[in-house]
């Protein structure tokens, strides 16, 4: 065995070049092929982690300003939400799921000698799972029907706003200025916000008490459930539309009494085109396997071919015909092997680099920098997928080496040995 | 040692239908010297071909030994071939990716002889060709006298009781073939039966027995008497 091993090493060692070539289309192949299925992964991980950092399931209303008359009402009339109609959500669109009611406003807000305008937020509970709000337990909580219902003066902060005012403090359980009222810190929300600035939270019961005396708001987000087609989106936004109409009494098919952002039908129609680009990717990975499996089988083919002449010598000095294809199916074995290791290697090293290197770009950023959106993210390969398209082209290897050895030594020794 | 009954064999490609060797009959006894003569194309190669287990023959009888040679299978066919002849071809056939030592031990890999050992008893027979100090060049690096006497080697390496030569000297000038020659007449004394088959007089002038082909058939054969061969007719040709 180590014999046979060792005769194997010194022919392939002595057939440089041929084992050389060989080894580059195999580890080419299966290079080709985990670069082209990273990019796809990174595109497809890039595109999910776009939406997953919202609920996808989202919608959004704004109330704006009639621009039709309506029941001997003239147009211009600027429209607002009051809690009744959050509650009308709730209770008669069957649909949704989690709501808030959102009051926005600017506050300037302060802890010690340090202080800076923020947008400050008065939701509901639900707002956190809405809009994905990241609070680990160590960085305290969000706001709670508690805080709700007996209109509790806390606050929670984004992280950049902590890194302004605390520097280096715990926040947690401290009093800061919201205007002229103080507020008591009981979460920091580490979510880096791919749009806009950083804002606090406070609960939505207080900030109507504090800063909304008339108790009217413009902005309601939900979650809804089973809209699953773009025609579902479509009927859902229309009667939602005349729903609103009716309560706030203003044409159904005036666009700009209110504003509906349907991130559901988004997400449908985006993956409808991702479904595209996962068909695409597949394809081209098959097609790569394909040109993989057709470049190793002809190297392995020609390599045999030329090797006829060596088998008649080596069959006229006494080598069996089993001895001779156990041989060359071992050395096609070890260099597919070998070579299409190195490439799965490389393969998996330059996509964890190029990951590597763009996560690093992305936390390298100051946390004030732009939103950090990206449509490629995470381009590596499933490990599984890459060892089975590995194994694949070396069996394709060894068939392909395996038939031409099997003729040649099928043919009497003379004949082979007059192949040049 | 060698019987052979009205052997025959054909060539078939889709153009033509070859007909070789047309039934010859022919014994060697062990320890023989014969040169097979012959123009090109009246068969002596085919003929040597069979006798070495090379190529298969159509029909009639090929005893080696007491084995009948026929339908073997090709496991028990690289037996004999390594234990019981050795091969010297024209072109050589070296395997040119390995050295002299090399190609003279590979015999004995099939034979599954160490490493260690092969090299050592491959050394031996190198030195008894006078090649020693080449055994690491490659072939390409060999004059083809060295190469000839480097493929004798291989050829004696695995103890065969046939050497089989298909125009041993056919690729050498006048001053190697005599060397070559010794070389095997040296091996014929040590008692190893030697065919050599060769269209050139020196070579078949140096065996003991000449067996002329023509067209297939056995013409005639001579045998060496007092240094001289003379000739008489074929038992085949009188029954033709």
């Amino acid at each position: 065995m180590i014999d046979q091993f060792q005769e194997i090493m010194d022919t392939l060692k002595k057939n440089k070049l041929r084992t050389t070539l060989t080894g580059l289309s195999v580890s080419w192949g299966i290079f080709i092929l985990i670069i082209l299925l990273g990019a796809g992964n990174g595109l497809k991980n890039g595109v999910m982690q776009n939406f997953s950092s919202r609920a996808v399931n989202r919608i959004n209303l704004w109330s704006g300003t009639t621009s039709m008359p309506h029941n001997g009402l003239k147009s211009g009339r600027q429209l607002m939400f009051t809690e009744n109609e959050v509650s009308a959500i709730q209770n008669q669109v069957a649909e949704s799921r989690l709501i808030t009611a959102r009051y926005n406003t600017n506050q300037t807000i302060a802890y010690g000698t340090e202080y800076g305008t923020y947008g400050l937020r008065g939701v509901m509970p639900n707002f956190s799972d809405i809009e994905k709000l990241i609070i680990p337990p160590e960085k305290g909580r969000f706001i709670n029907e508690l805080d709700i219902n007996d209109r509790n003066k806390v606050i929670v902060l984004d992280q950049k706003i902590v890194d302004v005012l605390f520097k280096n403090e715990d926040p947690l359980g401290k009093m800061v200025k919201v205007g002229q009222i103080m507020f008591k810190v009981v979460g920091i929300n580490t979510k880096k916000e791919q749009f806009g600035g950083s804002n606090a939270y406070i609960p939505f019961s207080a900030a109507q008490a504090i800063y909304n005396p008339q108790r009217k708001f413009w902005q309601i987000t939900f979650t809804v459930d089973g809209l699953t087609t773009e025609a579902q989106n479509d009927r859902f936004n229309e009667s939602l539309r005349s729903m609103m109409g009716a309560r706030l009494n203003f044409n159904p098919e005036d666009e700009q009494a209110l504003y509906i952002h349907n991130a559901q039908s988004d997400y449908v129609e985006t993956m409808k085109i991702f479904g595209g680009i996962t068909l695409f990717v597949t394809i081209i990975g098959i097609l790569t396997l394909i040109a993989g499996i057709v470049g190793v089988s002809n190297i392995m083919l020609v390599s045999v071919k030329e090797r006829t002449r060596e088998i008649g010598i080596r069959k006229a000095i006494g080598a069996t015909p089993l001895s001779i294809l156990k041989t060359i199916i071992l050395e096609s074995i070890f260099i597919t092997t070998i070579f299409g290791y190195i490439g799965m290697m490389i393969g998996i090293g330059l996509t964890e680099l190029i990951n590597y290197f763009m996560v690093q770009a992305a936390n390298g950023k100051p946390v004030t920098d732009e939103p950090q959106m990206s449509i490629f993210t995470n381009p590596t390969v499933d490990i599984g997928y890459a060892i089975f398209a590995t194994i694949v082209l070396i069996i394709a290897g060894v068939i392909a080496g395996y038939l031409p050895a099997r003729k040649a030594v099928r043919v009497q020794p003379i004949e082979a040995m007059r192949q040049e | 040692m060698i019987h052979i009954r009205q052997l025959h064999k054909s060539y078939h490609t889709e153009a033509i239908s070859l007909h070789v060797l047309k039934g010859i009959s022919l014994d060697i006894e062990a320890g023989e010297y014969v040169a097979v003569t012959g123009a090109s194309g009246s068969g002596k190669s085919t003929l040597l071909n069979i006798l070495g287990i090379l190529d298969a023959y159509d029909a009639g009888d090929y005893h080696l030994n007491g084995t009948l040679i026929k339908n073997m299978s090709e496991r028990e066919a690289a037996k004999y071939r390594n234990e019981m002849i050795g091969f010297v071809f024209q072109s050589f056939n070296l395997i040119n990716f390995k050295n002299a030592l090399e190609n003279v031990a590979l015999p004995l890999y099939y034979k599954k002889v160490s490493r260690k050992k092969r090299n050592i008893i491959a050394m031996e027979h190198l030195d008894k060709m006078g090649l020693r100090d080449w055994a690491h060049h490659m072939p390409n690096e060999l004059s083809g006298g060295q190469k000839q006497r480097v493929a004798i080697a291989r050829a004696m390496i695995s103890g065969p009781k046939i050497i089989l030569a298909d125009e041993p000297t056919g690729a050498l000038d006048s001053k190697t073939t005599l060397e070559v020659m010794d070389v095997l007449t040296n091996l014929n004394s040590e008692g190893i039966t030697t065919i050599i088959v060769t269209h050139e007089k020196s070579v078949s002038d140096a065996t003991n027995r000449i067996i002329h082909l023509k067209d297939g058939m056995i013409e005639y054969e001579t045998r060496k008497n007092n240094g001289v061969h003379d000739t008489f007719p074929n038992v085949n040709m009188q029954l033709v």
